[in-house]
């Protein structure tokens, strides 16, 4: 066994894990944070997306304990007092999902990709979602919501609109 | 899948290392950024005993300049290879082969030691290493000793590095000046390299008078395409020429056949990316 010490969506954890533990299914299994799904297991879909260190990565493709003195942000983090991120946001308006299943590992990508580039064109968008599977080839409405949580974002866009950089502890 | 169970270090520097894959024998293995071996963990194609971890050595992450050489600690991410002025500046070619491996998430962690260290031969950083002659510096028990790039990569997934030695720095020439481009062909966003072309010209006054070219998935290690090289030596930057000089580019390779191309598919691809990459350099 080994000992991991972590911040996961601002909450500090010290657990014994076997060193062979995927920090996805550490953060599933030990932690509950089911919101942080496993889709191909393959490092392929980017269904299990979360930040490690401001930066997001395939949590199927960190071991936990590499993860060790770090901190994690999932999905189930995102949202401040109750109120949802602003990709969270434009997924609900601009119906970004069908089955759903690709859309926590593609918003926490999304807001990696606004924290590099908060004002991504459609291409810069496309490559930047490019490690994330929509099985329902939804990508259409994907792309608008994460041109529209761009614009919503941008300083002085709304009055309670938090930078993507706030939100994942500092982005990078 | 789970990987099979494993003891797991993270020593703090490259003498530990050093010292934890002497005791681990052959079944220790290192990881770095981890993106090529947790997948073939999890898959039971190995199973070491002892996982290494090199993520607590500070040393192994950076790029610096170091005289005429651009040096890169193996730990470096894609990530932070994409952002860094002097790869920019003088090595562009390494920046334009990163940007196409894989996907966001792998490029930060993924780093440059650990996708030559693992030495497949549809891996992306092989070709420019060996085109613009980078050298390896690896460390042992007894200290340090460079390999050139030319003979680094030894077989498919093998190279140079000894038992009991890791790859701790990789140093590349100043091509300050120089056009490069990184030419990739494969079917779907992330995949790999069914064919790659990795190219750099210095031309002066519309004349190639330099060439570095190298060949990803021709073979079973990255290939030097040195016809291509001479041929377009003294030669007008224009299509025409660069098409003619790219015919040789299936010189000295061994195209593998698989589910994604068969060799003479592959061949037909180093001739045409080759022109394309050279054209885009000499642009």
């Amino acid at each position: 066994m080994a000992q991991v010490r972590v911040t996961v969506d601002g909450v500090n954890y010290a657990d014994d894990v076997e060193p062979r533990t995927l920090l996805v299914h550490y953060l599933r299994e030990r932690l509950g944070k089911t919101g942080t799904l496993v889709g191909c297991d393959t490092s392929n879909c980017g269904a299990c997306t979360v930040h490690l260190n401001g930066q997001s990565v395939k949590s199927c493709s960190v071991l936990a304990v590499q993860a060790d003195g770090g901190e994690v942000l999932t999905i189930e983090g995102l949202a401040r007092d109750g109120k949802l991120h602003p990709v969270q946001e434009a997924f609900n308006e601009h119906h970004a999902l069908q089955c759903g299943y690709c859309t926590p590992g593609m918003i926490m990508q999304a807001v990696d990709l606004l924290g590099d580039n908060p004002d991504p064109d459609e291409r810069e968008v496309r490559e930047g979602i490019e490690g994330n599977l929509c099985r329902c080839t939804g990508y259409q409405n994907i792309v608008r919501a994460v041109q529209s949580a761009a614009q919503k974002m941008k300083p002085g866009a709304t009055a309670d609109a938090q930078t993507p950089a706030s939100v994942a502890g500092g982005g990078n | 899948m789970i990987p099979a169970k494993f003891d797991y270090v993270k020593p703090a520097s490259v003498a530990d290392a050093v010292r934890a894959l002497r005791e681990g024998g052959d079944d220790a293995k290192i990881i770095a950024g981890g993106q090529s071996l947790l997948p073939v963990l999890r898959l039971r194609l190995a199973a070491p005993s002892l996982v290494i971890d090199l993520g607590g050595i500070p040393e192994l992450r950076g790029i610096r300049e170091d005289g005429d050489r651009i040096a890169i600690g193996a730990m470096t991410s894609y990530y932070d290879i994409l952002r860094d002025d002097l790869v920019t500046q003088h090595v562009a070619l390494l920046a334009q082969a990163t940007e196409t491996v894989a996907d966001n998430q792998v490029r930060h962690r993924g780093t440059l030691g650990g996708s030559l260290a693992h030495a497949d031969p549809a891996g992306d950083l092989g070709a420019p290493a060996l085109a613009l002659d980078a050298e390896m510096v690896i460390a042992g028990e007894t200290g340090t000793r460079t390999v050139p790039a030319a003979e680094f990569f030894v077989d498919y997934f093998t190279t140079a590095i000894g038992e009991g030695e890791i790859l701790t720095e990789i140093r590349f020439p100043k091509y300050t000046g120089w056009g490069s481009h990184y030419e990739k062909f494969n079917r779907t966003a992330q995949a790999w390299s069914m064919c790659a072309v990795a190219a750099a010209v210095r031309v002066e006054g519309g004349t190639i008078a330099e060439a570095r070219v190298g060949l990803t998935n021709m073979g079973t290690t990255p290939i030097r395409a040195a016809g291509v090289e001479q041929a377009l030596i003294g030669q007008p930057a224009s299509a025409e020429a660069i098409r003619t000089a790219a015919d040789r580019a299936t010189e000295g390779t061994a195209a593998p056949s698989d589910a994604d191309a068969a060799a003479d598919y592959r061949e037909h691809l180093a001739r045409v990316l080759t022109g394309r990459a050279v054209l885009a350099a000499a642009g």
